[in-house]
């Protein structure tokens, strides 16, 4: 009996009107996959030539090796400019975390006088394009004589990660239930207890979360790092300065790398995520 | 705690502060001293004196309008289609992608990690002489034998709407993501058909999230000079081509901090008015 009214109400439906129904459901699901392509061509493309056997240049496809994973460093420089870029990424990254940490905590935990302009000072780096940042750092480091390098980079990357530190630990705050905390108090926790066991853990993912767009934002930083650093060479300025004369695909490599490595990174922190919730 | 409650809010913010003050509002007053400066006289490339020469401003902005132009021209169009491209993308991955929500965020943010000027690099090789797409279209006849893709404005505003992409797409899908479905819903059962549901319910309450990508588009690709030295050509020099080269190449620091502090200026005010309209203070 059902399956006659459903016969009956699903005529043979022509392909076209099917396929119309089809596209028009998966409209947005297609409209995904086309997103994510575009996305990924450059991402693909690099990692593709990093298999290239192109000597200097590479810029067309000579052949397929892994001389140039099995020897990243073969570059000249290229080693020595990844090294600075992770040393002055982790610096940043800690400075910023600890001196964003305490401002996301007193903005987003206290009423005091001077909240609102507090907020303004965090969002006015945003709101500084970056070239004027650095701009404005190197000419303060020349009136008194401090040669641009690799500290100058260092407090450089700080300004410009502690505004996103302090906005992304400041929603995770925000987003905490009060009565947890509430409850630590009720069970005889003194303030300082409460804060250790109960509101830093809860608001540690916020943290590694701000830390790690804190070692992503400085490691691929080039705009404020190229007015900063002098002649110190951190990964980005070195793609920049080859890119003219053809890039090594070593770069390609370490550029592939830190992409499946950064992947590594966040899926394993999802999967931890999950397991602590069931 | 030993100390009075009132203070903890000051302590905590003291030495971000003191960082923020030093490293961020004094240089920016500085900008502003040299912004006015003029070269002593018989003195070597790179010495000057405060002169407050606020002509340099109009002489700055005089030599340099075409540039000023293009950076917020550029910038719009980069916004308006990096919005027109991840509005759907968020929007789908928001209400459409069930449990592979969580993933499909992470690769929104994945090509982050492969270095940006690497994949702007990549987009040029891929457009560029060299790459299969030019002598593709050519061989099609679907572009002239003459024609190129790189080095040319829309090869910039394409890399600039590529590379701030994940700014757009982050803040749209955090304030969709936050939309109570029943909203929805409701406008369903008050006889709202999909679009009107969508334009009176979605989109409203999408607005901060709106408002947010596209300044934080906007903001950097107004400032940006490696998309125009990449893809683009003399042609297309924006105003931080511009400031860049005053300061490395001919060290005129002046004018570079005038250029520098009226692009500021400009898109403070810019921003001000938009957040305005938009009607929405609660950003940060």
């Amino acid at each position: 009996m059902s399956q006659k009214i459903k016969d009956a109400s699903i005529p043979t439906i022509p392909f076209k009107a099917r396929f119309s129904r089809w596209f028009g459901r998966n409209l947005l699901r297609i409209y995904m996959l086309f997103g994510f392509t575009y996305l990924f061509i450059p991402v693909a493309y690099t990692f593709v030539f990093s298999f290239n056997d192109s000597g200097k240049s590479n810029l067309i496809w000579k052949g397929f090796t892994l001389n140039n994973w099995q020897n990243p460093c073969g570059a000249p420089e290229v080693c020595n400019a990844l090294g600075n870029s992770i040393k002055i990424g982790l610096l940043a990254t800690i400075f910023s975390t600890i001196l964003g940490t305490m401002i996301a905590f007193a903005i987003g935990r206290y009423k005091f006088k001077g909240r609102s302009s507090s907020n303004l000072l965090i969002f006015l780096p945003m709101a500084t394009p970056e070239i004027v940042l650095g701009a404005s750092l190197l000419s303060l480091f020349l009136v008194f004589k401090i040669n641009p390098g690799f500290w100058p980079t260092v407090i450089a990357h700080v300004v410009f990660c502690i505004s996103f530190v302090v906005v992304t630990v400041k929603a995770r705050i925000a987003s905490l239930d009060p009565r947890l905390e509430q409850a630590a108090m009720d069970l005889y926790a003194n303030e300082l207890e409460t804060f250790r066991k109960v509101t830093l853990p809860l608001v540690a993912p916020g943290i590694a979360g701000a830390a790690l767009l804190a070692f992503s934002l400085s490691f691929d930083d080039f705009i404020i790092t190229n007015f900063n650093s002098g002649t110190l060479i951190t990964f980005p300025k070195f793609v920049y300065v080859s890119a003219a004369r053809g890039i090594p695909a070593q770069a390609n490599v370490i550029g592939s790398a830190m992409f499946f490595l950064a992947l590594a990174i966040v899926i394993a922190g999802q999967l931890v995520k999950r397991k602590k919730t069931r | 705690m030993s100390f009075p409650k009132v203070r903890v809010p000051y302590l905590l913010l003291l030495p971000g502060f003191a960082f923020l003050f030093t490293f961020f509002i004094l240089p920016i007053i500085n900008l502003a001293q040299t912004s006015t400066q003029t070269p002593i006289a018989g003195g070597d490339t790179g010495q000057y004196e405060q002169t407050l020469a606020f002509s340099n401003y109009i002489q700055a902005f005089v030599d340099n309008k075409e540039q000023f132009g293009r950076s917020f021209v550029y910038a719009t169009l980069a916004t308006i289609f990096a919005l027109a491209i991840a509005y759907p993308l968020a929007y789908a991955i928001a209400f459409k992608s069930g449990k592979f929500k969580n993933i499909l965020l992470v690769l929104v943010v994945a090509p982050f990690f492969t270095s940006f000027l690497l994949r702007t690099i990549a987009w040029k090789q891929i457009l560029g002489e060299e790459g299969f797409v030019v002598p593709g279209l050519r061989a099609l006849n679907i572009i002239g034998q003459q024609t190129t893709l790189t080095s040319t404005s829309v090869a910039v505003v394409a890399g600039m709407t590529y590379n701030f992409l994940p700014f757009m797409t982050l803040p749209l899908y955090a304030s969709l993501e936050r939309i109570d479905p029943r909203t929805i819903e409701a406008a369903g059962d008050l006889y709202a058909n999909g679009l009107t549901a969508f334009r009176r319910v979605t989109v409203p309450l999408s607005l901060p999230g709106v408002v947010a990508g596209t300044l934080l588009t906007f903001i950097p690709a107004a400032g940006d000079y490696v998309n125009a030295a990449i893809l683009g050509s003399p042609n297309t020099k924006m105003i931080g081509n511009v400031i860049e080269s005053r300061y490395f190449k001919i060290v005129d620091y002046p004018t570079a901090a005038a250029l520098s502090f009226t692009l500021m200026a400009a898109i403070l005010i810019l921003v001000t008015l938009y957040i305005r309209k938009a009607g929405t203070e609660e950003l940060v």
